[in-house]
């Protein structure tokens, strides 16, 4: 293989991993700091001649998007806090019509307009629960500018792969600044694509559930004429008020994501063969925290690192083993303490603590190192 | 004008295992419905090429009724889906129908923009004055002193009227009808649908259940005459002096533009031109 290096912000990354996966559509409405995404993809992938449109708010862009994806598009919309509210409603429709889309969250804190130009991770609890509804998310947190390029690129493949919508959650320090990406020739990646059922249209059903596969969704206007809504449907896709019917589509919806986590989920770890003290930290913060980890063993003190790269669904599993043999587990996060409250869940006989920092200032390794020495 | 087929034959169209529907028996919505099929009938177009989104409300329920390419939004978000697939594959024929407070109150911005970018599709507003779904709350084109469930003293706001807010933001065909005028409905969507641009059609349309009853119309029979009676044609409303037309409303084809830039081709122009 070829090495192609490329100096790149990370919302850049994420602009090009997209057009590497076959998007072929994008909607937006700018905000700062998520605005490069469609900035560089209405330069760029317009030339591959496809549609990037600015909508008159998010809520109409991540509609446009759901028609689009409905025409059999890989469609992205990219947006920060106050346009990741607006967009609630429809990431609940996507997930009650399993329509795929990847919707990118550059986190930069809040409430409402909160610090526009400041990282933050405060939007992980709200991208689990945002919408109303009970429902399973995928959302996937890049800690660097090279992984935002090939997270986007799964981000693509496993909302088509699972009919689903996925948001990519990163924050304005990788969205913002610049590092290498090492673009691969495109044969060399796995990509998934739009296809058709593999069964004739008259015996297409859109929700084909009770398989326990993901049925393909058919693009519309090639022949599979079917019925899309919101409300509570069967495998036909028209509505029911059925009790069974509403138990089992709300099942589904969870069941398909939970029954396929290890095709899913994704995290790496960092000597947590011999850790006394674990760190779990994602996003920007892991980056520190790695450093933070190098400190610690210079000082003799056996640290860990646990960094989940896919955040929704929480590998929770992994973080119970671990807990079995490590007692104590540090989870620096800017923000009040949201994945925390998933790690003492998991770790519950742990003595699990939160270093929180929420004022916009990075959380750096000295501090992350001083609160592992404080535990120790 | 071209006549109208009594013995259509409307289960070709008709997904009639989703049937019975949810409408009230006289409410007006089912002969819009039945308008739409002939229309779309008339211009022969394959049901594998049309895609008809709605949003939420009584209005937006159409499409579950119908064998095309159907999607049932949110409420007031139908054009913003329409807008995503009509781009993304201009060739399929794009409606949009919408209840009033879906298209004008919720939807109100979307409405707008869809006008200002004049997009090749069609909105068909069924104007029932209220929310008819949720039992006749007020809506924004509910009349100055009508009543509905939250305004019970009468209504003290002026109301839109759909025609000249799609005009003034830039639709390029927009017309009105009644669910009293079939055949004069069946018409102006064939026209509308034809139309090259964003074409806006206004149907009044009778929702006796939610809203007359709250205003001296209990029966759809009473609603049909009030249609049949305040309907003027916009060609005879030139020589009407404004307090001659206080309390009623023009019908017919209301304004029409032809040759103006359409969003969709000059998007595709623009993409042919930088294509690499
Ligand atoms: C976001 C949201 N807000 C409110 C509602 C509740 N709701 C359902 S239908 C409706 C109004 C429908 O009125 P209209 O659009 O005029 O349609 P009609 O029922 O009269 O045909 C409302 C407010 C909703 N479904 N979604
Ligand atoms: S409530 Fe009104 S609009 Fe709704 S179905 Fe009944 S009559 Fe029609
Ligand atoms: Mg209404």
């Amino acid at each position: 293989m070829s090495e192609n290096i490329k100096l790149m912000q990370g919302n850049e990354a994420i602009a090009e991993g997209a057009m590497i996966a076959g998007c072929d559509f994008f909607a937006g409405y700018p905000i700062t700091p998520s605005s490069e995404v469609s900035e560089i993809l209405a330069a760029r992938l317009t030339k591959k001649g496809h549609i990037v449109i600015q909508m008159e708010d998010e809520i109409a862009a991540l509609g446009a998007v759901l028609g689009a994806a409905l025409g059999g598009a890989k469609a992205l919309t990219a947006t920060s806090g106050p346009g990741m509210s607006l967009k609630s409603e429809h990431i609940g429709y996507a997930s009650m019509c399993e329509i795929p889309c990847v919707i990118v969250n550059v986190m930069r804190g809040g409430p409402s307009t909160g610090n526009p130009t400041l990282p933050s991770q405060a939007d992980i609890m709200q991208a689990k629960w945002g919408t109303h509804g009970d429902h399973a998310i995928i959302a996937i947190t890049p800690s660097s500018v090279n992984e935002s390029f090939y997270e986007t690129i799964r981000a693509l493949n496993l909302a088509v792969k699972y009919r689903t919508p996925v948001l990519i959650l990163t924050d304005e320090i990788i969205g913002h600044m610049r590092e290498k990406v090492i673009i691969p020739e495109k044969d060399t990646l796995e990509i998934i694509d739009v296809k058709l059922p593999d069964v004739p249209p008259s015996e297409y059903k859109p929700y084909n559930y009770k398989s326990g596969k993901v049925t393909p969704l058919a693009p519309m206007g090639e022949g599979y004429r079917y019925h899309v809504t919101g409300l509570s449907h069967g495998e036909t896709g028209f509505p029911s008020a059925k009790m069974e019917v509403i138990q089992d589509a709300q099942n589904w919806l969870i069941d398909k994501i939970y029954n396929n986590i290890k095709d899913i989920e994704k995290y790496e770890e960092t000597m947590t063969e011999d850790a006394d003290i674990l760190i779990v930290a994602y996003g920007s913060v892991s980056r520190s925290a790695k450093a933070a980890l190098s400190m610690a063993r210079a000082a003799g003190i056996k640290a860990g690192l646990f960094r989940p790269i896919t955040i929704w669904p929480f590998p929770e599993e992994r973080i119970k083993e671990l807990s079995k043999k490590i007692k104590k587990i540090l989870v620096p996060e800017m923000n009040m303490g949201q994945i925390i409250l998933e790690v003492q869940r998991a770790a519950c006989n742990n003595i699990v603590k939160g270093l929180n920092i929420v004022s916009g200032e990075p959380i750096t390794p000295d501090k992350i190192y001083l609160k592992i020495k404080e535990m120790m | 004008m071209p006549k109208t087929t009594i013995k259509f034959d409307y289960d070709k169209y008709l997904r009639k295992d989703t049937l019975p529907h949810i409408w009230c028996p006289g409410c007006g919505d089912g002969i819009i419905l039945k308008s739409l099929l002939r229309a779309i009938d008339k211009l022969q177009y394959k049901k594998d090429d049309v895609v008809i989104t709605s949003g939420i409300g009584c209005a937006s329920r159409l499409p579950g009724y119908v064998d095309f390419n159907t999607i049932h939004t949110t409420h007031g978000r139908a054009l913003t889906f329409a807008i995503g697939i009509k781009m993304y594959k201009p060739r399929l024929k794009v409606i949009t129908v919408s209840g009033d407070g879906d298209a004008l109150a919720i939807g109100g911005n979307h409405f707008i923009h869809a006008a200002r970018r004049n997009i090749d599709m069609t909105l068909i507003v069924f104007n029932n004055y209220t929310y008819g779904m949720t039992g006749g709350q007020s809506s924004p084109t509910q009349p100055y002193g009508s009543h509905a469930t939250t305004t019970p003293y009468g209504s003290v706001e002026p109301p839109f009227d759909t025609c000249e807010l799609a005009k003034a933001a830039g639709a390029t065909w927009v017309a009105r009808s009644t669910s009293y005028h079939a055949v004069q409905l069946e018409k102006l969507i064939a026209d509308a649908l034809t139309h090259k641009g964003f074409s806006v059609l206004e149907v009044i349309t009778n929702c006796h259940i939610s809203y007359g009853r709250r205003n001296k119309m209990k029966s759809p029979v009473e609603m049909i005459k009030y249609q049949k009676e305040k309907a003027v044609p916009n060609r005879s409303a030139v020589n009407m002096t404004p307090e001659e037309l206080t309390g009623r409303f023009k019908t017919g084809l209301i304004y029409e533009k032809k040759d103006s830039l359409e969003f969709v081709e000059e998007t595709y122009k623009q993409l042919e031109l930088i294509k690499q």
